[in-house]
Parts: structure tokens; sequence; C-alpha cells
């Protein structure tokens, strides 16, 4: 079963019913796959992924191994945590060949919303949660229908709503902020888990959870690269397949070793990673995820195809508010209040985030992965800058730069793939 | 010896893998009306834009002589400016700009300053549209005028334009009856102002009514010109010329048991999305189990659209009719009702309508029976490689793996990638609209086996085609369509191509 066979070989499992009228030329890439043609057969994805690497050791070593200090990557993940949450739902959002512009303000009228429930009217931090939500909701429930039934351009539907809520937001605060927040409020920004299973000097309980993630991750990859052999689809040769879940696995582990040395295992990164793992089930396996790449990728061939566009376009919409009213509680509890200019500009980075990520422009394309890995590489250029003191304008004209050339990156791919044919 | 405004000498064009024009020869009288008529894909819109200039002199062989002088048009200005317009079939008129803005787009009246004299672009414009018969202000935007109308707008644009030659597209597809006479009566009358017209025609009666002369072309070569004058000359000796194409594939046998019927349609009838008209008009058929039936229509005649009717209302608005599967009456209002009903559909432009081109196969082929694949909203990835890959040998789509994209596949694979991608939804009725359409002769081979494959196991399909050959060596009964009317219906034993195309080209007695 798991023969490691070079690039040009005819699939091993299956080889004995295998199409014998496939020709040579054509019957390149069956098989398993080596390190080269894992890496040119998909630029696209592989390509985020090898920038990032590059970027994180460029400020390893700019900042004299600052950036990747316990202390530093824990605050990286505070300060980025919401970005990337907005950018999951931001991806989906772009997958199907729409952009929301109003994320930004929903963040602050979601953090309004709970500060005026758990601050003004003294409730419990679960109310201030569901309330936030509740409002995440109706928002994404008031865009998706302006988008899918009245068929307004997501473009404006969501500039009516950056205006609209950031209004909404200085009328519910009176123009003012509003703090400090609970104790348990505040935990769930900047909440660790420390110390419940010891450690000396570290925290055990954070190594032991990622070592459990790391296990899990190797056996779902096991079986997915299983079925595959067992349903005659090419896979990696398994010197490979395992060379790649030990990077993962190392990679992880020095992550964590490293949190654990920090402040331990902050919620906020369980919040993310769970999210993360839904989100990746929902876009890779689920039908409705299939019917998002669908519509953005031909929406004629969609709509014959029998997806109801309209109510798929509707789910998309309220999904993003909700993960706006996620991103609007986290943020307002770490930020410890409600301001009325809370969230201004996230929605562009988490639109960003998802082209870096390897969105395209023209939908069909992008993974809630490679947002999150877009996203971070922003995040660590941005904190590497600042741990450098590099201006502000100069971290922005990065930012920018970085943005331009991954979309043009994606077109001259595109454009590469087109004319093959 | 008579005075030739045009003579186009053997034209010869080809394109990639095509010869589209092969010796083409085309000589039009000073002052005539002279029709071109072909099927579809005969060669008679390259013809025309070789003659416009939107294929360049270079890009073809031959000799073009307009008004006495050999000419070299290097695009559609340097034919204008020598005073041949086209007008195509889609109308390039900008909506929202008015009637004397869209007239003089590219040529706009400058007063002082280099400034537009609006003042003398609308009083020529009126002008013109009276030299027309159109009663409309020339400040009215274009977009909120009819088709009709606003081929009316495009007559007065080339008349602005000092037209000597003025070539006419299909004018009178998307017109209704009294539209298709008044621009009728208009070309007649430009005739008298001495413009000398080209129209290509689907529609011969109209063509027998106005043509002084009418030039066949048939896969891309001269036929004959006939001279209308002679009353010997009527629909029948045109459609004579049309047919006759060689087989360029050959079918594959198949033996015929229909068995009991799958699909009726009753009064079928809708109307355009947009416009004020009817694109299918009481159509009624039906197709039995095992058994291929066609529908042969020319350009324009309803085919698609009575067929995307069918399938979940995706075309234009449902105005009456029933259709019944397996006896009982079916109501799908929508495309997800009508492939849970037992109807498939594969599109006639597998590109824009078909695939989704930047995925693979395996998700394309899956697309439209994702519920069958899935339980509580998750898809089985497993189950879906199996079909896809179960789909790639049986249909011989030729491609490594079931993850390959399909936008790299060829044209005969994308074919079969959407006919797996009905299949797997198991109907009962599928509907194939120019399934062969741009695929290589090989592939088309394969392509009627599946066909008979699918019969063979009991389905019921219909064969949408522009090729008459194919119907005749595919199907077992063949309906023909003409403006969204069923004219006819011949098993495939009495069928002919001339039996068909004269079904294919009637229509309603014109008016005046």
């Amino acid at each position: 079963m798991t023969q490691t066979v070079g690039p040009t070989s005819e699939p091993e499992a299956e080889s004995a019913t295998a199409p014998k009228d496939v020709a040579p030329a054509v019957a390149n890439g069956v098989g398993t796959s080596s390190v080269r043609t894992l890496l040119t057969r998909n630029l696209r994805t592989s390509g985020i992924y090898i920038a990032f690497v590059v970027v994180v050791a460029l400020f390893a070593i700019l900042t004299g191994g600052t950036s990747l200090s316990p202390g530093n990557i824990t605050n990286i993940i505070l300060q980025y945590s919401y970005i990337l949450i907005l950018a999951i739902g931001m991806v989906i959002v772009i997958i199907a060949g729409h952009i929301d512009l109003s994320v930004g303000s929903v963040v602050a009228v979601t953090g309004a919303t709970s500060a005026v429930l758990v601050i003004r009217h003294g409730m419990p931090w679960w109310v201030g949660v569901l309330g936030a939500i509740g409002v995440g909701l109706l928002i994404g429930a008031w865009h998706g229908f302006w988008v899918a039934y009245v068929g307004i351009p997501a473009f404006i539907v969501t500039l009516a709503g950056m205006l609209l809520f950031r209004g909404l937001t200085l009328r519910i605060l009176d123009n003012i902020s509003l703090s400090p927040f609970t104790t348990e409020y505040s935990r769930i920004a900047s909440g660790f888990s420390n110390g419940l299973i010891g450690g000396a000097g570290y925290d055990a309980f954070t190594l032991l959870v990622f070592a459990i993630a790391v296990a899990g991750y190797a056996v779902s990859q096991y079986r997915t690269r299983q079925a595959s052999v067992r349903y005659g689809q090419p896979v990696e040769s398994m010197p490979l397949f395992i060379a790649k879940i030990v990077a993962v696995a190392v990679v992880v582990m020095a992550f964590a070793w490293q949190l654990a040395h920090a402040r331990g295992l902050p919620y906020v990164l369980v919040i993310l990673a769970v999210l993360v793992l839904v989100y990746g089930v929902v876009t890779k396996r689920t039908v409705f995820g299939r019917q998002v790449y669908a519509i953005g990728g031909n929406l004629a061939a969609a709509t014959l195809s029998g997806v109801k566009v309209k109510a798929v376009n509707f789910w998309i919409f309220v999904n993003m508010g909700f993960l706006a009213a996620v991103a609007g509680i986290v943020f307002s509890s770490r930020s410890n209040g409600a301001q009325p200019g809370a969230g201004n500009s996230f929605e562009l980075d988490a639109i960003a985030a998802a082209f870096i990520g390897g969105a395209a422009v023209t939908g069909g394309v992008g993974t809630v992965v490679g947002a999150m890995v877009g996203g971070l590489l922003v995040g660590v250029m941005s904190n590497g800058m600042q741990l450098m003191g590099v201006d502000q304008s100069i971290q922005s004209m990065v930012k920018g730069l970085v943005l331009l050339l991954a979309v043009a990156f994606d077109v001259y791919n595109k454009r590469r793939a087109g004319a093959s044919r | 010896m008579a005075d030739h405004i045009l003579e186009m000498r053997s034209i010869t064009k080809t394109f990639p893998g095509v010869r589209a024009l092969s010796d083409v020869t085309l000589a039009v009288e000073r002052g005539e009306v002279h029709a071109i008529c072909g099927e579809n894909g005969a060669g008679k819109s390259t013809l025309m834009k070789v003659l416009s200039g939107v294929y360049p002199a270079g890009e073809y062989e031959g000799e073009i002589v307009f008004d006495g002088q050999v000419c070299s048009f290097a695009g559609i200005r340097d034919s204008e400016h020598a005073g041949i317009v086209i007008i195509h079939q889609e109308l390039a008129l900008v909506p929202y700009l008015s009637i004397a803005e869209n007239i003089f787009l590219g040529s706009e009246k400058r007063g002082r300053l280099g400034l537009i004299d609006w003042n003398l672009a609308n009083a020529e414009a009126g002008k013109l549209l009276r030299s027309v018969g159109l009663a409309e202000s020339p400040s009215t935007p274009v977009g909120t005028l009819g088709v009709g109308k606003q081929q009316l707008v495009e007559i007065a644009k080339a008349l602005s334009k000092d037209v000597k030659l003025l070539i006419l597209d299909e004018p009178t597809a998307a017109l209704n009856d009294t539209d298709s006479a008044h621009l009728l009566g208009l070309i007649r009358g430009l005739q008298e102002r001495g413009i000398t017209s080209i129209i290509i025609s689907h529609k011969l009666n109209e063509i027998v009514a106005i043509a002084d002369h009418t030039t066949v072309i048939r896969d891309g070569q001269t036929v004959e010109t006939l001279d209308m004058s002679d009353p010997a000359v009527g629909v029948d000796r045109i459609i004579r010329g049309m047919v006759g194409r060689e087989l360029d594939s050959y079918y594959p046998e198949r033996e015929s048991h229909p068995g009991a019927e799958v699909l009726r349609v009753e009064g079928w009838t809708v109307k355009h999305p947009t416009q004020d008209r009817l694109v299918v008009d009481h159509a009624s058929f039906d197709v039995r189990a095992g058994e291929v039936v066609g529908i042969a229509g020319l350009m324009g005649a309803g085919r698609t659209e009575l067929a995307m009717s069918l399938f979940g209302r995706s075309y234009g608005s449902y105005v009456e009719g029933k259709m019944f599967l397996h006896g009982k009456e079916t109501r799908a209002r929508n495309v997800a009702e009508a492939i849970d009903a037992g109807i498939a559909y594969a599109t006639e432009d597998r590109k824009k309508y078909g695939l989704n081109l930047i995925d693979n196969i395996s998700r394309n082929v899956s697309a439209a029976a994702l519920g069958k694949l899935s339980t509580h909203g998750l898809v089985d990835a497993n189950e879906e490689t199996k079909a896809a890959e179960g789909s790639r040998r049986s249909m011989n789509i030729k491609a490594p793996t079931v993850s390959s994209i399909v936008g790299k596949l060829s044209g005969g694979n994308q074919q079969k990638v959407v006919l797996s991608k009905w299949l797997l939804t198991d109907p009962d009725v599928l509907i194939l609209d120019e399934p062969t359409r741009g695929i290589d002769v090989g592939a088309k081979y394969e392509i009627y086996t599946i066909i008979n494959k699918l019969v063979a196991a009991g389905k019921a399909v219909v064969v949408i085609s522009s090729e008459l050959p194919e119907l005749l060596g595919t199907c077992d009964r063949i309906y023909t369509l003409s403006t969204g009317r069923i004219t006819g219906q011949l098993p495939v034993r009495e069928a002919t191509q001339e039996g068909l195309m004269s079904l294919m080209t009637q229509e309603k007695e014109l008016v005046g």
C-alpha cells in the first residue's frame, strides 16, 4: 500500500485495473509525487507558505531573535487574533465573489453592544457575548438580504453598512468610550490557561494540548492518505509524507514550547483553533462549502447545477456577521472596553489577509488556512517592523506593496494557466 | 455586363486547424438587395467579417474589389470609410446614451473649441430618424427602445456615415412580425436611394420577398448564386442549395426500442426575459424511454430557450404549458426541483454555463449530485472520488487523475465531464444541447457512443443540434422548431435534410 514510487509511475494500488488508454504524455503526475512536483504543481498555494517562512526567518534575523521570543509570539497571537477571525469569514465571502467592507464597523457595534450590556447594565459576561453575537447575526442577515435577494453588489451594500454601523456604534456609546469590563469578560481575550498540571518554568498543559493536536493531525493525514491510495488517487511518497508531518510537528511543538515558556495557552488561541478547524471542514467538506466555491468559480454553471445561489449568498453574509461579532467580542475584551472608533480599517486587514493567502479577486479560489497564513504574514511583518522601530509610514507602505505583489502573483499565475489552454 | 459594386474573389480564411472559408466568391450588383444563406456555421459571418475588415487584409487570401478598387482594409474604420457598414445581430449600441449620441459615437459633430455641438447633432439625428421612419426624439436613451427601434437607430447610424453598402446580419431574428415588415420596407426604400444591401438571414420567406440575388454558402464554399427574379426560384430552391452537407462524422449503429413515454410537454410557452415577445410558442412534444429525439432549428428558433425553460424555468418567464414526467404533471420551478424530478440539461456553452473551469474534474462531476454524495451536509470525499474516477474510466476522459483542472482539458474531454456530471444525477430525461459543438471528430464519435449507451439503459434523450446530419445520424424522431413553434415531427427514416430545412424555415406568412 505504501511503496514509494517516482512521479511518473502508474498508481500502485489500482494498477491492475488502471485504464490502459491514458496516453503516456498525460500520465505524468499519476502516482506519488516528489518534493519538486509538490512545490511546482501548486505554486499558488505553496508560494504563500514559502513566503511566510522567509518573512519569519527574515525578521528573526533582523530583530536578533526577539521576534521569536516566547513573549512576542504570544503577543502576535493576541494582537492579530481578531483580524484572523475576520479573515476566516472574509475568505468565504471572497471565494463566493463578494467583498465585505463593513466588518470593522460590525466589530465596533458588536463590541459596543456587549459593553452596554455588561458595563452599563451590569449583566453577566455571557449575556454580553450572546448579545453581541445576536447583533452580528442580524447585521449579517441585513447584508445578506440586500446582496442575495435584492441583488445589490456586496461592495455597495457593505460600504453602506460600514457607514451605517459606525454611526450606530457612536449612537449606542453616546460618542464616548465605555470601560472597563468585568474581569470575567476581559479574560476571553487576555486569559491564559496556565499551571493546570504544573511544570517547572513552563506550562505542561500547553505542551500536552499541542502534542494531542499534532498527534490528531498526523492520524487524520495518514487516514486521508490511506483513503486516497485505496481510491487510486495520487499521494506524496511515504518519506515525503513523513517529512511533511515531522516538519509540521516540529514547527508546532517549537511554537508550543515558546508559548509554554511565556504565559501559557491563550484562550484566544483555542477559540481561533476551533474556528479554523470548523471552517476548514465547512469550506472543504460540506455541501455548503462546495456551493460557495461553485458560485465563485462560475455563477451560471452553479445555478444550472441546482445550487440555490440566493440562499447560499445570504448565509455567507450571516456567517460573516457571526464571525465579525466573535471578533468584536475578542477585540472589546482585549481592549477592555468599547470605543467609538474600534475596529477602524479592520476590514482592509482581513481582505488583505485573504488575498495574500491566495484568494482570487475573481472568486472561486481561496482557503481558510491560506487566509490565516496571509494574516499571520502581515502580522509577523508589522510586529517585526514595530520591534525594529520602523516608522509607521514605512510599515504602511510595505504592507501595501506586499498586498499588491501577492495579487499580481495571482493574476500572473492565472494568465499562465489560461495560456496553457 | 452587370455593374458590380462589390466583388470578393477566391476568399480563403483559415483558423488554426479549421478552414472556415475556402475559395469563396461573391458578386453584388450596384443598388440591389443581395441575400446570403447557409446553415449555422456555413461561414456567412466569417465572410462578412473579412469584408468589413474585422479580419484585416493579410489574414485571409483572395481579393476584394469595392466600387472598382481593390481594397485591403486594416480594420472596421477603413471599410466604413469606404462606405461599407455592417450591422451585427447583437446590436452595438450603448443603452444609456441617447439616440443622437449613439448615432454620432466616434464621429461626433464638433463645433467651436472642439466641443460637441449638440444642437447640430440632434438636428442631424432628427433628420436621419425621419428617413428611417422612427418617430422618437433624438435625446431618448436607446435602452428604453425596443429591439425593432434599436435596429432602426443602427440603420440611421449607418446612413450618417454615407453608407454605400449596408450589411445586415440576421436583422429580423429578434423582431416581431410588424417590426420585421417595417424593416424590410425600409431596406427597399434604401434601395431606391441607391444603397446596396447584403442581408444574411435564416428567414427564407423574407429573402424570397426582398432579395434580387441570393448567394448560398455551405461549409465555407460558395454553392451558387440564384437570380430571384426567376419565378422558379423559391424557398425550396434555396433549401436545396443549403443542405446536402457531407457526412463529416460517422455514427455508431444502434437498435431502437422505444418504450413508455417519459417526458411530455404540452403548449409550453415562454416569454423573453426583457422583451415583449414569445420565444417559445405553444410547443408540444414527447420523448419515450430508450429513444433519442432531436430538435432541429436554426439560430434564434428558440431551441436552447425551450430546453432551459423546461429545466427549472432557467430561461425567460414562464407563460403557460404543462410538463409531464412518466405521465405525472411536474412543476419544476427551479433547477434543484428539475434535477430532483429527473431532468438533466447539458448546456450548449460548456465553458460559460457548464463547468467551473478553475476547479478539478472530481468537483465538477459531483457539482449537481452533492446531495447524493453527502450525509448531513458533509460531502463524502471518498465516494466523490470514486464516482468521478468511475466517470473518468467509463467516459474515457483523457486526464491523468480526477484532480486535474477542467479548464486545461480539451473540448471533447470537457464535454465528457459535463455529461458525467449529469449522469451522476441519475436523470430519466437528458437534454443535450449541441453535444458535439467545437469538438473533434473522434470525440464526437465517443459522444454518440455514450448517447447510445444511455438509451440502451432506458434513458430518454433529447438532442438539440445545428447539424442536420448529426440529428439524422443519432435520433429516432426529429421535431423542427421555427420562431418558437414546433413546425413538424418526422421519424428519422422519413426525414431528409431538405425536408427538415423546409420545416425549420417555415414561418407565418409575411404581412405586406
